[in-house]
């Protein structure tokens, strides 16, 4: 891990080639596509036809799929300073709110209306989940880690109050279409569905104002005020944003599974949070980028799938993630600390 | 003392301001005529950049009353400042340290693409960037780089950069609190030479110091606070070095008494 001090940076024109360069090798999303990069090619070489063929690579993109969608809503919010545990039970709980609107209206037989009104149904619920953490977060002086603990815990309890324990399924269309199509043979819809959202929300972060006042809200939330930024309106409208993303993660999980159960989603805020520290977002706030949280999901997901492709046991994935997730934060702090004694 | 002829620009009298049992303002008066650099000077904790905090409108005061052009002003938060034409180098500078010098500039005030895409909010990052340069440029300073972010700067260029923000938009009035603090002697003189320029454009310039040749210099005329309240004014041509230091210790209080 290297550090830009004042003396490294070189005095270039202001868009010149170098400078663009320079610019470039100074973030981390460089330095982690290599070590994803040089993942893969370790287990390509290990099993080249396993892992390497067409198949491989089209479930790598498809389990990345969902959790791109929620690290994406994680990486604004850990921009901002903050941090949202509530994401996989918000996922639970749209995925209910989707599946009764459509059980409601036709079930497995549900047309394209009925599934379409459970999506936005579905949508609408995790936004309000996200509206939920920021009031709570802005409003209610909570602190981002208990204020999205406690909608965790309320968003999955309730989610199993409406299905009363047992597990809903998604109409047939749904799953066909969206959950197992892959356009022209190739390309998962799934994959497609993530890949737009992180295009759309990665330009929002980059190039707009809405993503330069989320940076400024992170870096010195004092100076944003100052400037006019209405902070707590914008840590609500960004909290709203992860709970958006969650409630499309929710969609495309009932598509993907045509199932509600909690199972496989208690780690989803691991993950997500993961995927967006590998990919260089600072969880003190005021740095981060899409491109880099997509590279960061995609490390354990090929981790994953390598594993499983070389018979190791896929508990040790969790082990792994987890005592990651703690170095790069070690290291991001550690640089902080570096950066900021003068 | 003797008031310049017009009535001043900016006034402020009776300002009250508490931090729990701390009084900071405790009835302080000010006032600031246009085109002059008027100095507020006192001693650590007198409340200057309190004063200057509720004059720009980063705080509520607890009581007074301010005018701006002879209109009451009553400034909710520091963008009602801002659309008056009143902006600040604030002595922690207020800068997003993650972001970039073209950035922080244009902060809440960002140059948006023509539509359709500026409906989106889409930014004008070009526009912005050069607008920095030519900012940096007409004032004279020099950045290295205006897109590394701000936290990779020297203590004395990030200074730069708060003071080039407030210059670039101020209209009336810019209050700098302690500009020339962290800077070497090339920076120092060429932020006291862009209060200069600010001044011949008309815009009345509120310069905190401690650094009292300094004030005395730069400045056309100096308030003194002591203890939450104005106890002098002074023409910079009519007062020493000796006189501000005997106002602000409270061995001569020429106003306001409590
Ligand atoms: N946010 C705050 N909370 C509590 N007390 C405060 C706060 N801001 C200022 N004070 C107190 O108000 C008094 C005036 O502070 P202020 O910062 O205005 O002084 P100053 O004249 O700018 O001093 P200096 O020359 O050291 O910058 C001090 O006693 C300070 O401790
Ligand atoms: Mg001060």
């Amino acid at each position: 891990m290297t550090r830009p001090s004042v003396a490294d940076i070189e005095p270039v024109g202001p868009a010149g080639q170098r400078g663009r360069l320079a610019r470039l090798a100074r973030t981390n999303v460089v330095w982690t596509l290599g070590v994803l990069v040089g993942l893969a090619a370790v287990f390509a070489a290990l099993r080249p036809e396993a892992f390497a063929g067409p198949f491989n690579i089209r479930t790598i993109f498809i389990n990345a799929a969902i959790p791109v969608v929620l690290a994406v809503g994680m990486t604004f919010v850990i921009i901002t300073g903050g941090i949202d545990l509530s994401v996989g039970s918000v996922l639970v709980f749209s995925g209910v709110v989707a599946a009764k609107v459509m059980a409601a209206n036709g079930a497995a037989d549900a047309d394209w209306t009925v599934i379409a009104l459970g999506s936005v149904a579905g949508v609408a619920a995790g936004t309000g989940w996200g509206l939920v953490n920021g009031l709570l977060v802005t409003k209610g002086r909570i602190p981002p880690l208990i204020a999205t603990l406690g909608t965790l815990g309320m968003a999955l309890g309730l989610a199993q109050v409406a299905t009363d324990g047992s597990d809903l399924g998604a109409p047939r269309r749904l799953t066909d279409v969206v959950g197992n199509h892959l356009i022209a043979r190739q390309l998962p819809v799934l994959a497609l569905v993530a890949a737009a959202v992180a295009v759309v929300f990665g330009w929002l972060l980059a190039a707009t104002r809405f993503g330069r006042h989320t940076y400024a809200v992170g870096s010195n939330p004092e100076a944003a005020r100052r400037v006019g930024i209405r902070v707590d309106r914008h840590l609500i409208r960004v909290y709203a944003l992860s709970g958006l993303l969650a409630g499309v993660a929710g969609v495309l999980n009932l598509a993907k599974f045509s199932s509600t159960t909690i199972a496989s989603h208690t780690e989803d805020n691991l993950s997500a949070i993961a995927g967006a520290v590998l990919g260089g977002t600072s969880l003190f706030g005021g740095s981060g980028t899409i491109a880099g949280t997509v590279v960061g999901v995609l490390i354990p997901v090929v981790v994953n799938d390598g594993l499983i492709i070389l018979g190791v046991q896929q508990f040790w994935l969790f082990v792994a993630v987890g005592a990651v997730l703690v170095v790069a934060v070690f290291f991001d702090q550690l640089r902080r600390r570096l950066r900021d004694r003068d | 003392m003797p008031d310049p002829p017009s009535p001043a620009l900016l006034s402020a009298a009776g300002v009250v301001k508490r931090f729990g049992h701390v009084q900071a303002l405790r009835g302080a008066a000010f006032d600031a005529y246009a085109g002059e650099v008027v100095a507020l000077i006192g001693d650590n904790g007198a409340g200057k950049s309190t004063l200057v905090k509720v004059l720009s409108g980063a705080l509520r005061p607890d009581a007074g009353s301010m005018t701006l052009g002879g209109e009451p002003l009553d400034l909710r938060d520091p963008l009602d400042a801002q659309r008056l034409g009143i902006e600040t180098v604030y002595q922690d500078l207020a800068l997003a340290y993650d972001l970039d010098a073209a950035a922080n500039l244009h902060l809440g005030r960002e140059t948006l693409r023509r539509p359709p895409l500026g409906w989106l909010g889409m930014l004008d990052k070009d526009a912005m960037r050069a607008g920095a340069v030519e900012a940096f440029r007409s004032l004279r300073i020099t950045l290295p780089d205006v897109t590394v972010p701000v936290r990779s700067l020297s203590g004395g260029q990030r200074q730069c950069v708060a003071v080039a923000r407030a210059v670039a938009w101020a209209t009336r009035v810019v209050f700098m609190d302690e500009p020339t603090a962290a800077l070497g002697v090339v920076q120092r003189r060429q932020v006291l030479d862009v209060i200069r320029r600010v001044r011949d454009r008309g815009v009345a310039v509120v310069l905190i110091s401690h650094n009292l040749p300094e004030v005395l210099a730069v400045a056309d005329r100096v308030e003194v606070l002591r203890l939450g309240r104005r106890v002098a004014r002074y023409a910079s041509a009519d007062a020493s070095v000796k006189d501000l230091v005997r106002a602000m210790t409270g061995a001569v209080t020429t106003e306001d008494p409590p």
